[in-house]
């Protein structure tokens, strides 16, 4: 890992979660990332969402929804979010969101604020 | 004060809110405390609640649909227990308040309790009248079996349950009111013969004159309803049981159950024995406060104001709007007025809206009337100094909205009144409602204005049922479904959308079933994104749809089809049961319900390893383990050592056994060898919705074999019936009987048989007790039993692949199919914990 993209890592506040292949496709898995719970999803075109882990409504297990190419479906009453922003379209409170993406060696890189 | 709050018992110290208990958890007590929430009422109030129904609050209008089975009695609830929690507020659901101290501020209630209030809301609501009618009552004092109130989520049970009974086939129905009209309605869905005995001269006289009576009466006679006006019931035959009805000046009605709805009383014994004033109900001023008492308000059809009884939800609302003004101090000027009814129904099908007066009363009034008896349309209108004082609408209801708002605000009218009755030549129904105000209310229940509409339309919501869903509007009574359409109509410009959807199979891919089957059959699509890919619109997924595709595929293809761990609910991506704190419940497999010690034992050391906070029989007759968090479930099952049980899927499930032959003094037939033989077969098929089986040695059915999606019943001389689409859930249905067979093979075979017809046909998440009554139980004989289309063979294949590609899905657990499938997916403690006992 060069220094460069090393210090760029701290600064953005990014953290490397591991091999992309933890999460098959199309499922998401939560990870603790410096005191968050972050659920990242991989879908099927191959590109990664990251957003907060555990449902408003009622603390479910977002990582355990259902998705597709725009939402994520909480398993216990069924609200769905935006992948992208964190928006519920269902009438829910937000979830947060998070940028992440798959880098070189294909590792999950999450920016937290 | 030291000693009330230790009376209290639960008052946390530090909590300096005022406690504010409220006497009746119905339509109006409950809305008060929604309105006393949106006022920010939390902050102020510590809120605790009596009701004495065992339930939350519902929708009492209704179980008119839940009593015809338009509607499930789960689906009627406003206000879920959740929601109690949610709001911190204390519910004492099935008790009953019998006193209050005004003087010590305590409410006494019949579990023993006092409860110390400093605000106290009486909303005790009315109960159905029962006339003074010779053997209404049994000697001990109960209602004879057989005859109903119609008030309570518990009433209408009981008479669905009753009515469903194959000998029950008349009922007599005391009261031509509303109420009386829909609980004859409704009954007839059951197949019940219904007439109505009603004292006064004409159906529902509160509402309307003679002559719209008497179109009502046509119509409702039209529906086979028999109408028996100026008739009263002077005894209810039977002695045991009902058994017919005794008429003044007519002869004898025989009949198998009595409904009674000659009208409702207030509740106001609490009132009364705690020295309230008491007329006709409890009074209370313009603030709904209960005069001299400062701290003591009152709402709903227990009150008496301005010398008014309301009997409708409108009033309750405006009422508990002003009273929660009060009691917040978010607006100590509110004053409640009284309400002008307007009656805006659904009547057994027919639409009645009636306001005011019903006929002139002074010789300057003006009256104008449309009579249409043969399409059951009849119109009057009241005319005073050129306002509308009174209407009476039958059958046509397309001016309701603006006659309504007339009536309300005292609006001029048209120099030309056959105008307020019909739309002459304009672009008709929407003139009517583009005449509304922006918040005249379209819909009762929920309170949805047309604004409210209209934005949500004007937000790009222009399917009537996307609309109804985004605001509720139409979702309660449903009289102003029609209203609500055209409310849609007129902001969307004529640009509703039919919801197409409605068909689909899921909502992702716009096919109804047939067609969808055979597009995947074609094309050879065996996984779900093969499908979304071909089938959807722009190829794309779709979250909602991808557990019934999955469902779906797995039912054509078995062996062959591909499966897309994605696609599955959580439940099937780990094979066991979510729960609302996140972690799972294990069941395993336990054929027919029998066990073994070994079994037993096993079980109970996985319980004490991994410390299982419950273990629980299940309805069913298997062991639940419950509170198992995910990463835990390879190893409990690897424990365990016993295929899964699948209480988590939309699959076959289970076949409950009774003990039968073996060991019943009354058994005809091996119940508990054909319950395991049912069950090792069809064990993890997959279908549409749940399936639940039951077989029984003998017709006593100790199984509940006639309430089951497969039922069958061993009776004498060796045979085996079999009956389909039964039900005792939310829903409660008496199954079908299918076929009466020889032999326990053929029990199998059409049992198969009827399975793979319904996993073919039926809608997504349809229950067979949905499925069975709309295809028919003729045709499902015609098809299943004398084989009339030819289907037998295939079905049988299809069913026999099927089977021959299960595998445990518990075996899993030495192999993940995925990559931290058992990983867990949240840290638990935030989730609310489930109770461990
Ligand atoms: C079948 C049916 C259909 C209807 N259809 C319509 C319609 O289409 N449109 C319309 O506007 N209205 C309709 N109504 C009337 C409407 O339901 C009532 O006006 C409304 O429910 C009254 O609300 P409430 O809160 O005053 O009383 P309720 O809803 O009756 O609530 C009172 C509650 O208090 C409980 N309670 C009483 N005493 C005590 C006590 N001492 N301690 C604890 N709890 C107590 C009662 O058991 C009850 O649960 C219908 C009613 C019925 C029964
Ligand atoms: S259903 Fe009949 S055979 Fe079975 S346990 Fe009951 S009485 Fe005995
Ligand atoms: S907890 Fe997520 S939808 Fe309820």
């Amino acid at each position: 890992m060069s220094a460069e993209l090393f210090n760029d890592r701290q600064a953005g506040g990014l953290h490397i979660l591991g091999p992309v292949d933890q999460i098959p496709v199309g499922e998401g898995r939560a990870y603790g990332v410096a005191g968050e719970q972050v659920a990242v999803f991989r879908l099927r075109d191959g590109s990664l969402r990251a957003v907060s882990a555990v449902c408003p409504h009622k603390g479910g297990p977002i990582a355990d929804g259902t998705i597709d190419r725009t939402v994520v479906m909480c398993p216990l009453h069924q609200h769905a979010f935006e992948l992208e922003t964190g928006c519920s379209t269902t009438g829910a409170g937000p979830l947060r969101s998070y940028p992440v993406f798959a880098d070189e060696s294909q590792n999950i890189i999450v920016r937290l604020p | 004060m030291t000693a009330l709050a230790s009376r209290s018992g639960r008052s946390t110290p530090g909590d300096t809110r005022r406690r504010l208990v409220v006497i009746g958890n119905g339509m109006a007590g409950a809305r008060a405390v929604e309105e006393i929430l949106a006022r920010g009422g939390a902050v102020q109030h510590r809120i605790t609640m009596f009701g004495d129904e065992p339930y939350g609050n519902y929708n009492r209008i209704m179980l008119s649909h839940v009593l015809s089975g338009e509607e499930d009695a789960g689906g009627i609830f406003l206000n879920s227990l959740d929601w109690y929690r949610e709001n911190d507020i204390t519910l004492h659901a099935g008790v009953r308040v019998d006193k209050i101290d005004r003087f010590a501020k305590l409410v006494f209630s019949d579990d023993g309790r006092a409860t110390p209030y400093d605000v106290l809301i009486i909303a005790t609501g009315s109960r159905s009248f029962m006339p003074p009618v010779e053997g209404l009552y049994t000697p001990g004092g109960r209602l004879l079996p057989g005859v109903f109130a119609f008030r309570t989520i518990d009433d209408t049970r009981g008479m669905v349950s009753y009515a469903q009974q194959d000998h029950r086939r008349r009922a007599v129905v005391i009261g031509g009111g509303l109420l009386g009209l829909e609980a004859a309605r409704g009954l007839q869905s059951h197949g019940v013969d219904v007439d109505v005995v009603h004292s006064g001269r004409h159906l529902m006289n509160a509402q309307m004159g003679p002559d719209g009576g008497a179109v009502l009466r046509r119509s409702v006679e039209a529906l086979g309803i028999r109408v028996h006006t100026s008739s009263r019931t002077t005894a209810i035959l039977g002695g045991d049981r009902v058994r017919g009805v005794q008429l003044r000046d007519a002869p004898d009605i025989e009949c198998d159950m009595v409904v009674v709805a000659a009208g409702i009383r207030p509740n106001v014994e609490v009132a009364v024995t705690s020295g309230l004033p008491v007329e006709r109900a409890i009074l209370v001023d313009d603030h709904m406060r209960v005069p001299d008492e400062d701290e003591i308000y009152a709402v709903g059809e227990c009150v008496q104001h301005r010398g008014e009884v309301y009997g409708l939800v409108a009033p309750l609302w405006e009422q508990a709007a002003v009273l929660a003004d009060h009691v917040t101090g978010a607006n100590p000027k509110a004053t409640y007025l009284g309400s002008r009814t307007a009656t805006k129904l659904k009547v057994a099908g027919v639409d009645v809206a009636s306001m005011g007066l019903q006929a002139p009363e002074r010789d300057t009034d003006e009256h104008v009337v449309f009579s249409e008896p043969s399409r059951g349309v009849f119109k009057s209108i009241v005319i005073r100094d050129s306002k509308i004082v009174g209407a009476t609408l039958l059958g046509d209801s397309r001016k309701v909205a603006y006659l309504t708002q007339a009536f309300d605000r005292g609006l001029p009218l048209p120099e030309e009144r056959v105008s307020l009755l019909f739309d002459l030549g304009g672009p008709d129904e929407e003139a009517g409602v583009a005449e509304l105000d922006g918040d005249a209310q379209v819909c009762n229940c929920n309170g949805v204005s047309k604004q409210a509409i209209a934005d949500t339309v004007r937000g790009g919501c222009t399917t009537l049922s996307g609309v109804m869903d985004a605001t509720r509007a139409g979702k309660g009574c449903g009289s102003c479904k029609l209203l609500v359409r055209q409310v849609v109509e007129w902001a969307a410009d004529g640009a509703v959308e039919e919801d197409p959807a409605a068909a689909y199979y899921v909502p992702g891919v716009p096919l109804d079933k047939a067609a969808l089957m055979a597009a995947i059959r074609e094309q050879g699509l065996r996984s779900v994104s093969a499908v979304f890919a071909a089938l959807a619109p722009g190829g794309a997924e779709d979250s909602k749809s991808k557990m019934g595709l999955a469902s779906l595929l797995k039912m054509m293809w078995a062996g062959e089809y591909i499966d897309e761990r994605d696609a599955r609910f959580v439940n099937d991506r780990v094979h066991a049961n979510i729960q609302r704190d996140g972690t799972f419940s294990v069941v395993p497999q336990m054929k027919g319900g029998v066990t073994s010690p070994e079994q037993l034992r096993r079980i109970a050391d996985v319980a004490d390893k991994y410390n299982i906070p419950m273990v629980k029989l299940t309805g069913g007759q298997r062991i639940d383990l419950l509170g198992v968090p995910k990463e835990d479930l390879p190893k409990v099952w690897a424990d365990l050592d016993m295929p899964s049980g699948y209480a988590y899927g939309k699959s076959f499930r289970t076949v409950k056994t009774c003990v039968g032959q073996e060991f019943c003094r009354f058994g005809t037939g091996d119940s508990t060898k054909l319950g395991i033989e049912i069950e090792s077969r069809f064990q993890g098929i997959e279908s549409p919705a749940k399936l639940k089986l039951a077989v029984s040695g003998c017709p006593r059915n100790c199984a509940e074999s006639l309430v089951k999606d497969v039922g069958v019943v061993a009776v004498d001389g060796g045979r085996w019936e079999i009956y389909v689409g039964g039900a005792a859930g939310a829903h409660i249905r008496k199954g079908d009987l299918l076929a009466t067979v020889d032999d326990p093979e053929t029990v199998k075979l059409l049992a198969g048989r009827f399975m793979q017809y319904y996993r073919e046909r039926a809608n997504w998440l349809e229950r067979t007790y949905s499925f069975v009554p709309r295809v028919g139980i003729e045709h499902l004989r015609a098809v299943i039993v004398d084989d009339a289309e030819g289907l037998g063979a295939q079905l049988d294949a299809a069913m026999q692949e099927s089977v021959d590609a299960y595998v445990d899905p518990w075996a899993e657990r030495n192999d993940p199919f995925t990559p931290g499938q058992f990983r867990t997916s949240l840290p638990l403690e935030v989730l609310p914990q489930v109770p461990v006992r």
